[in-house]
């Protein structure tokens, strides 16, 4: 299977959420979009990892599940910092950062 | 070999399709779910790429951990089910329209790379190539400051976490003192105006720092 079967599968998924990232309005939904784009990058770095025939790049996907974790834990106690303080969940009316 | 590519083809279909439920799906829960089945296809085409300790840890950290936490979040907040669609805004047209946009950049910037080894299928690689041997043996001598500072990281979210799930207990605590504070004030207000009433008015009862301002104005 060419690898580039993989990247352009990759550069789709990342502009679907993209899109998502752009058109929802639920934070949480936003966040899964997210979630889409990172893994997207992931794949196309295993990708590049397959061509090179280099681990390096298996390593860096590793790293970007952190990050993604760590997005998701911060990103998710927001959202429930929002509910608890009754605020509504939509990202179009949370315009502003001062609270 | 065409084994290989109908597993390449059935896989791409549920994650481009996992992608798009996720979106376009109106109820979080659901998206939630497509989600999940996104990420086990992803966890499919990381095995074709030989990746396979990648891919182990796609399924049991990504599509078991995280959403799981999800899934908690969704069922804590509620299911709300939110309009889709041109509602409001210019960024109902653009967004799709700026997604399509990039789309064709990135095919572009793909297809028309002069990279050979990307049209290639790649190299013949070891057996141990994506083992957790392998990927263990990077991280620990050639990555050793990236898994550090990851695990470092890991360790912020979590306090970061904590922090933010315990700030409205926090809030509630500092409403509780208010009455208190509110109620022990009155006593030391007139007692700094009036000396007489405070000498009247000063039972064993009182606490030391109120009885403190009556001897230093005694004096």
């Amino acid at each position: 299977m060419g690898i580039a079967w993989f990247v352009v599968l990759s550069a789709f998924i990342f502009c679907i959420g993209a899109a998502g990232v752009l058109t929802r309005r639920n934070p949480l939904v936003i966040l899964l979009c997210l979630e889409l784009m990172l893994n997207a990058g992931n794949l196309a770095l295993l990708s590049f990892a397959r061509a090179y025939g280099n681990g390096d790049g298996q390593v860096f996907a590793l790293i970007v599940m952190v990050v993604a974790a760590c997005e998701v834990v911060i990103g998710l106690g927001l959202i429930v910092a929002m509910y608890r303080n009754k605020l509504a969940i939509d990202a179009d009316e949370m315009s502003g950062l001062r609270g | 070999m065409i084994f290989e590519q109908i597993l390449f083809f059935v896989a791409a279909a549920g994650a481009i399709g996992g992608a798009v439920g996720v979106v376009v799906l109106r109820n979080p829960f659901f998206s939630v779910l497509a989600l999940v089945g996104h990420l086990l296809a992803l966890a499919v085409l990381f095995l074709l790429l030989r990746a396979e300790f990648v891919a182990a840890a796609q399924v049991v950290v990504y599509a078991g951990a995280v959403m799981v936490l999800y899934v908690f979040v969704v069922a804590y907040i509620g299911g709300i089910e939110e309009p889709i669609g041109p509602s409001a805004g210019p960024l109902r047209v653009l967004g799709p329209l700026f997604a399509g946009v990039l789309l064709v950049e990135i095919a572009i910037a793909t297809i028309g790379s002069g990279l050979r080894a990307v049209s290639s299928t790649g190299p013949a690689v070891a057996d141990d190539f994506g083992s957790p041997e392998a990927i263990g043996a990077l991280l620990l001598q050639k990555f050793l400051i990236a898994f550090e500072a990851a695990s470092f990281l890991l360790l912020i979210a979590a306090v970061a976490a904590v922090v933010l799930a315990q700030r409205r207990r926090g809030l509630e605590e500092a409403g509780g003192e208010t009455p208190l504070q509110i109620g022990r004030r009155p006593p030391t207000g007139p007692q700094a105006e009036d000396p007489a009433a405070a000498g009247s008015g000063g039972p064993a009862g009182r606490a030391i720092d109120e009885r403190t301002p009556t001897v230093a104005q005694g004096s």
